[in-house]
């Protein structure tokens, strides 16, 4: 699809957040080296986060931030795709609902309660969506945060009117790039590298410790067989299960395989 | 009768709305509005095991990561009755230099400075001042870099535990980075050189400054609370000093102090109670901008910043220059059941967390008291001193004075709980 409305005139990006940390959006204003050149060749017409100006839709490149988790969020991502030609899920929050997800296994009037005096102020939804949950989405770029290195590259490639290079390769994969030794077969420690999408470079294994799923499924994951693999080595109760239900738990491969996770668990415990 | 609206409040984390309401061409009402969205962190941290917490609260913040990271391992550690080696507590406080370095010039520059000089934004700066923007985001990328050195990424780095770091991180990519520190640390000082001209409202207001004091070193992450009304608070209290209120409009809890009055934590607060613990470079930096402490102006939180920034580069190259990993770079931590809190003072200011874990080092209870949350109240009062003068003000400037007032604040909505809509109207009109 091309972005691009006619030759020589720049392309008309617009930043939207939801329910976020910020981070993801911050990871733009953290290509340091290339943002004064993007805006040069991109016409920044609405992104709070930088800047007071806001010029009117519709957008050529719709950049979407965070889950829906409010009604009025449920509204807006409508709004918001309506005024967008091309619309990005940017982050694990937007393309599988984020860490605040958690509350939809659990029951999250009682989260209210647990937090704020006054639960009756809020308006929330019982569960925290991706933005694909809601309208149709042109381009996903996982990670929590997401990589600098996949935004540039995903927005060279709506500049160029091609697809983005996403390797579909898994974390794993990038620990043999590195050369990292890998830290489940030689530590015996739980690691979801096998079936989570790369785009980090193995930060997790790199620094010792296993992989926590920020950067979502990958597509090529056994994730009944890691599983199986995982249960034996838990280092507490459920450790496979919550690594699963973390950060992208409502992806569903994540949701099955979460499933199985706590099913094997209770079956141990009923042996 | 004017009424002012602004769509959104930009270049802040999160979303918020202004109302500023008035009657007979007096201001009567103030409120800051937060509509950010509530994620129930306390909620489903809950019946997660203790090691997972630092990598979970982080996600609260994409702007100070570190901070809830730090507050994290700090209030779990202490419920685990463990301490930390000198080596351990080091690369923190270097990893904590980072995030400070990388928020601090995001602020000033791109976030605070398009007030000043009459921007809307730092892009829309870097087309008349090319230079001062490029040389902001060079800056702040070194924050970035000494943060991916150390934890593998800036935002959300990976490397942090509870009982220390899951690996020393290696020497040689720390040192790489000297040679960009000391640029930073000239920028820095010419920073607060170019923070002394800029053309601050007019305002002072008589503060309650809160920080974290210690007097070895710059408060940041051991000591008391310290506040200028000369008490002392330790960590292990600050619940029976300081405590939020849920107020109906807003997703965020509001602090107080026990005795109903509100207080300012921040750059400004740290600067005024700390400045004594600053490191040479940054004390020379303040010797030689004549300023009269405490400052009380809230938009002269810059120069604070600016200051601060100083001090963190030459801290940076210190613990840089005395790294060595010795020793285990975590502790081998053996289950108990327990409590504890934990502070640090994230570069908008305080944050609190306290936990109760069980024996199998699952969470059963959560606090989090952010930066934000604790100035919200403040930010209102402070509106409240600036009324007489926005009612005067042409509305476009109204709205850029009470907005820049907000921004000063550097607040993240995030934490607390995103749009500033300033309305300026008659009551019972709107």
């Amino acid at each position: 699809m091309t972005v691009t409305p006619k030759a020589h005139s720049k392309p008309k990006v617009a930043v939207y957040k939801f329910s976020s940390c910020d981070g993801c959006q911050l990871s733009i204003l953290n290509l340091e080296d290339e943002l004064l050149d993007l805006a040069s060749v991109l016409d920044i017409a609405f992104f709070l986060e930088a800047t007071r100006t806001v010029k009117p839709g519709p957008y050529d490149v719709g950049i979407v931030e965070g889950s829906v988790t409010t009604p009025h969020e449920a509204e807006r991502i409508k709004e918001v795709r309506a005024e967008c030609k091309f619309l990005v899920s940017l982050g694990t929050c937007a393309t599988a609902g984020g860490i605040q997800a958690l509350r939809n296994f659990a029951r999250v009037d009682e989260y209210a309660r647990t937090v704020y005096s006054h639960p009756e102020f809020l308006q929330y939804l019982e569960t925290s969506t991706p933005i694909s949950a809601h309208v149709p989405v042109d381009l996903e770029i996982w990670g929590c945060p997401v990589n600098k290195g996949t935004v540039i590259e995903a927005l060279a490639a709506l500049l160029q009117n091609r697809k983005p290079n996403f390797p579909p390769s898994p974390v794993c994969l990038e620990c043999k790039l590195r050369g990292i030794i890998c830290v489940a077969v030689a530590q015996g420690i739980p690691c979801l590298g096998p079936v989570v999408h790369g785009g980090c470079g193995a930060l997790c294994p790199a620094n010792g410790r296993g992989c926590y799923g920020c950067f979502g499924p990958s597509s090529a994951g056994n994730f009944s067989a890691l599983v199986a693999c995982m249960i034996p080595h838990d280092r507490y109760p459920n450790e496979t299960a919550n690594l699963l239900r973390s950060f992208s738990s409502h992806a569903p491969a994540f949701r099955a395989a979460a499933d199985l996770a706590l099913k094997a668990a209770t079956g141990k415990e009923t042996k | 009768m004017k009424t002012i609206e602004v769509p959104a409040l930009a270049r802040v984390e999160g979303e918020g709305g202004l109302y500023i309401g008035l009657k007979d061409g007096k201001v009567i009402e103030i409120r800051l509005d937060i509509y950010e969205p509530p994620r129930f962190f306390e909620g489903f941290l809950v019946g997660r095991f203790f090691q997972e917490v630092p990598d979970i609260t982080a996600r609260i913040c994409g702007i100070c990561p570190v901070a809830y990271q730090m507050s994290s391992v700090t209030a779990l550690e202490k419920a685990l009755d463990v301490e930390v080696s000198p080596q351990v507590y080091a690369l923190r406080r270097l990893m904590y230099c980072g995030e400070y370095i990388e928020s601090h010039a995001l602020h000033i520059y791109l976030l605070q400075a398009p007030d000043l000089l009459g921007q809307p934004s730092a892009l829309d700066l870097a087309v008349i001042a090319p230079d001062v923007v490029k040389n902001a985001l060079r800056m702040k990328k070194i924050g970035n870099e000494v943060l991916k050195a150390i934890g593998g990424r800036s935002v959300h780095p990976v490397n942090a535990c509870v009982g220390g770091w899951y690996r020393w991180p290696d020497v040689a990519p720390l040192q790489a980075l000297l040679p960009e520190l000391e640029w930073g640390l000239e920028a820095a000082k010419e920073t607060v050189q170019w923070s002394l001209t800029l053309p601050y409202p007019a305002l002072e207001i008589d503060y309650e400054f809160v920080a974290i004091h210690h007097p070895e070193e710059y408060g940041i992450m051991h000591g008391d609370v310290s506040s200028s009304k000369g008490n002392k608070t330790s960590v292990a209290d600050y619940e029976m000093r300081y405590f939020e209120e849920h107020v109906q409009r807003s997703n965020a809890l509001h602090g107080h102090t026990a005795f109903g009055g509100t207080y300012l934590v921040g750059p400004l607060a740290r600067l005024n109670l700390n400045h004594a613990q600053l490191l040479p470079a940054a004390q020379k930096a303040l010797k030689d901008a004549k300023l009269k402490l405490p400052l009380k102006n809230p938009y002269k939180s810059l120069i604070a910043r600016a200051v601060e920034l100083v001090h963190f580069y030459e801290e940076a190259i210190q613990l840089i220059k005395t790294y060595q990993p010795d020793g285990p770079a975590h502790l081998d931590l053996k289950l108990k059941a327990g409590e504890g809190c934990g502070m640090s003072e994230a570069p908008r200011g305080l944050l609190y967390h306290r936990y109760k874990i069980d024996d199998q080092g699952m969470v059963k209870f959560a606090k989090i008291v952010p930066p934000t949350a604790q100035n919200l109240p403040r930010i209102e009062a402070d509106l409240f001193a600036l009324a007489p003068k926005l009612v005067k003000m042409e509305q476009e400037q109204a709205t850029l004075t009470a907005e820049h007032l907000v921004r000063a604040y550097d607040p993240c909505i995030s934490c607390a709980t995103h749009f500033l809509k300033l309305k300026i109207g008659e009551v019972g009109h709107d």
